[in-house]
């Protein structure tokens, strides 16, 4: 009985830890998809996550929250969109700008919110019915909205990208913009719209955490989860169901690191803290290692600028 | 009317002399914005910034002192880099580097100065390495993307050093502060005169040189060189890309653990997690601020340095230590966009018949002529 619970309670808290990573992940996967690579995941979902507390703070209004959130990755991310679809930059080294930015511009702009209470939080909100499911029920419908509202997004980009006429443009852009643009799909705007999208989904992620899952703001509060979201979207091999599946893998070996502590092993924490670290480093390698053969499946114009003849 | 840019190959000597100069001028002015957004007066702040970090002769000691790490990471991060190599790692590096040399420190505490400073030395720059390669090596022979994994890499080592600092290594007479027991005098590398700059310096402008010796005049130098523009045909001509991979990387994480093991050894003198404000990520810019040249990254390292000496002065007119940072991503932005400017000839063009380009500025509409 004891352990059992223990179970469930480490599953639902992969699954809340997860969150944040997924959302960013689903954006990263909708950036790539479209053929542009956005390492700066890490810096949107931090500028998410302080745009969000800031708009709830100041409004008491979680949703404006969330929609400064949005707002705030998508700002960053159109940034990066200009840097790599007009200037053509190199898009590695301007994700890291984004990042180092969003870094800096966070702390800039959080630092009035240090140990600032929030007026309130997203709460756990119990499905009716579904909660009461034995095992399932607390795994996945005792959660706040946030996790339902990335329940629905992931089946709905999968829709999007295998079922619908924009998303097969937007696989088109990213597979090949040469013939997209020849068979009428605007490139440009394609590209534009999904890294904005993207970073709208990291922005979110951030706020994830600083609006329900911490809930606070502490300075550089994603602690590398933009950075795993990065790694998620290759492990995944561009799939948002595998997106999800990963996303609470990791989530499960953060949560395992707490769980672990709450039993009192005698493991430094320092230690557990490593885990999700190193888990990304062995993951990526052995996921790298066994697809080699089927690289072809990323995105075969991802990270080359779209030069119009 | 409409904005066209119209392709210019090659791109003149002197803008691409003029481009970082007009990046570092571009940041300030986007600076601005926030501090004035913020309730600050800019010029004030950028006094109060520039008098502390070049003001008097403690202040340019100081911002030569803050300096060196970024140097020492800086070289790092541009030697990979002319691989297309993205060493994020530096950071982890330089603290596995000072965690080389402090475990030598502290296990010879007797030693004279000639033994324990060498062997320091060589502990920090092998402890780089070994931690830049535990990313090289999946890259070289498995393709595993080095940004993440370097970057992951820094969470690790910093989290080991928190574990010495909180449990082995703790000196007892510390009061509880997560400190190492301090260091012996003969464990402290050199500063000279009056000042806090130490041999550190010397390191840094000893690697410049070797470095742009070695790009240019060897023949590891001139296939990193091939590599860097051209993968594909290096190995047509029979070039191997994992060693050079392998090789540069390890040099990488050398240059950036002999940082840690300058700023651990003369600054500190003991082990802490206090030890980088972030260089290992200041230093990105750095080098790309510094055109990935040797020479340059020495002098915009200075740039740099008195960028956070100055941001420590401009704390006591309220600004926060984040906005330094800020200003720093700003820089990299910038530094991008006037390199990307300088390849195109823009011109305001009528708009003709086909009608105008409605919405934005021009934005998509990079138009390249051959």
């Amino acid at each position: 009985m004891g352990e059992s619970n223990m179970l469930v309670s480490i599953l639902a808290a992969a699954v809340s830890s997860g969150t944040p990573i997924l959302f960013a992940a689903l954006g990263e996967l909708i950036t790539e998809t479209a053929g542009v690579m956005n390492i700066g995941v890490e810096g949107m979902m931090l500028v998410g996550a302080v745009a969000g507390f800031l708009a709830s703070v100041r409004t008491g209004n979680l949703l404006l929250g969330v929609l400064a959130a949005l707002l705030a990755g998508g700002l960053l991310a159109l940034l990066h969109a200009f840097m790599c679809i007009a200037l053509k930059v190199n898009q590695i080294v301007s994700g890291l700008a984004l990042t180092l930015f969003g870094t800096g511009i966070s702390g800039y702009l959080g630092k009035s919110m240090i140990g600032v209470p929030l007026p309130n939080h997203f709460r756990s909100v119990p499905l009716p019915a579904l909660s009461r499911l034995p095992v399932l029920g607390p795994v996945l419908f005792n959660h706040d909205v946030l996790v339902y509202l990335s329940f629905v997004l992931v089946p709905a980009v999968w829709y999007l990208f295998y079922r619908t006429r924009p998303g097969l443009h937007l696989r088109a852009v990213g597979e090949s913009p040469e013939t997209a643009d020849a068979l009428g799909v605007n490139v440009f705007r394609t590209r534009y719209v999904s890294v904005v999208v993207g970073g709208m989904l990291a922005g979110l992620g951030g706020a994830y955490l600083s609006l329900a899952y911490a809930p606070s703001w502490i300075e550089n509060m994603t602690a590398g989860r933009g950075w795993i979201a990065v790694a998620l979207v290759i492990f995944a091999v561009w799939n948002p169901l595998r997106a999800l599946a990963g996303a609470y893998l990791f989530g499960g070996v953060e949560a395992m690191g707490f769980r672990i502590q709450a039993l009192g092993l005698r493991v430094p924490s320092f230690f557990l803290k490593m885990m999700p670290y190193i888990f990304t480093i062995v993951v990526l390698t052995v996921i790298t290692a066994s697809s080699s053969k089927q690289s072809s499946r990323a995105p075969q114009g991802l990270g080359r600028p779209y030069e119009r003849e | 009317m409409k904005l066209v840019f119209e392709k210019r190959d090659p791109v003149p000597m002197s803008y691409r002399v003029v481009s970082p100069v007009l990046a570092v001028l571009l940041a300030f002015l986007l600076g601005t914005v926030f501090l004035t957004a913020s309730g600050f007066s800019p010029m004030k702040v950028y006094a109060a910034m520039f008098s502390g970090a070049f003001g008097d002769w403690y202040g340019i000691s100081e911002t030569i002192v803050t300096a060196i790490p970024l140097m020492l990471c800086g070289l790092a991060v541009a030697l990979s880099a002319k691989m297309l190599l993205w060493n994020v790692g530096a950071e982890g590096q330089f603290h596995m580097g000072a965690w080389g040399a402090a475990a030598v420190a502290l296990s010879m505490p007797d030693a004279p100065a000639w033994q324990v400073l060498p062997l320091m030395v060589l502990a920090g720059v092998a402890a780089g390495a070994a931690w830049a390669l535990l990313a090289a090596v999946p890259r070289a022979f498995v393709g595993v993307s080095e940004t993440i994994t370097t970057l992951m890499l820094n969470y690790v080592a910093i989290y080991w050093i928190e574990y010495l600092v909180h449990g082995p290594w703790r000196d007892p007479k510390s009061l509880n502060f997560p400190l190492s027991a301090p260091f012996s005098d003969a464990a402290r590398l050199p500063m000279f005169g009056y000042t806090r700059i130490h041999w550190g310096l010397i390191f840094a402008i000893v690697a410049a040189i070797a470095i742009d010796l070695a790009l240019g005049r060897t023949k590891w130098g001139y296939e990193v060189k091939i590599i860097g523009e051209s993968p594909r045909a290096a190995r047509y001509a029979g070039m191997s890309i994992e060693r050079n991979i392998i090789i540069t990387m390890a040099i990488s994480g050398a240059l950036a653990g002999l940082a840690g093991m300058a700023e651990v050894s003369a600054i500190a003198g003991r082990m802490t997690r206090q030890l980088s404000p972030g260089y290992g990520y200041s230093a990105i810019i750095v080098a790309w601020l510094g055109k990935l040249n040797p020479y340059g990254v020495l002098l915009v390292s200075i740039l740099f340095g008195g960028l956070l000496v100055g941001g420590y002065s401009a704390q006591f007119l309220g600004v926060s230590a984040a906005s330094v940072n800020m200003l720093q991503g700003l820089m990299l932005f910038c530094v991008l966009a006037t390199e990307a400017l300088g390849r195109y000839k823009v011109r305001l063009v009528p708009t003709g018949a086909k009608g105008a380009s409605q919405g934005g500025h021009g934005e998509g509409e990079a138009e390249a002529n051959g």
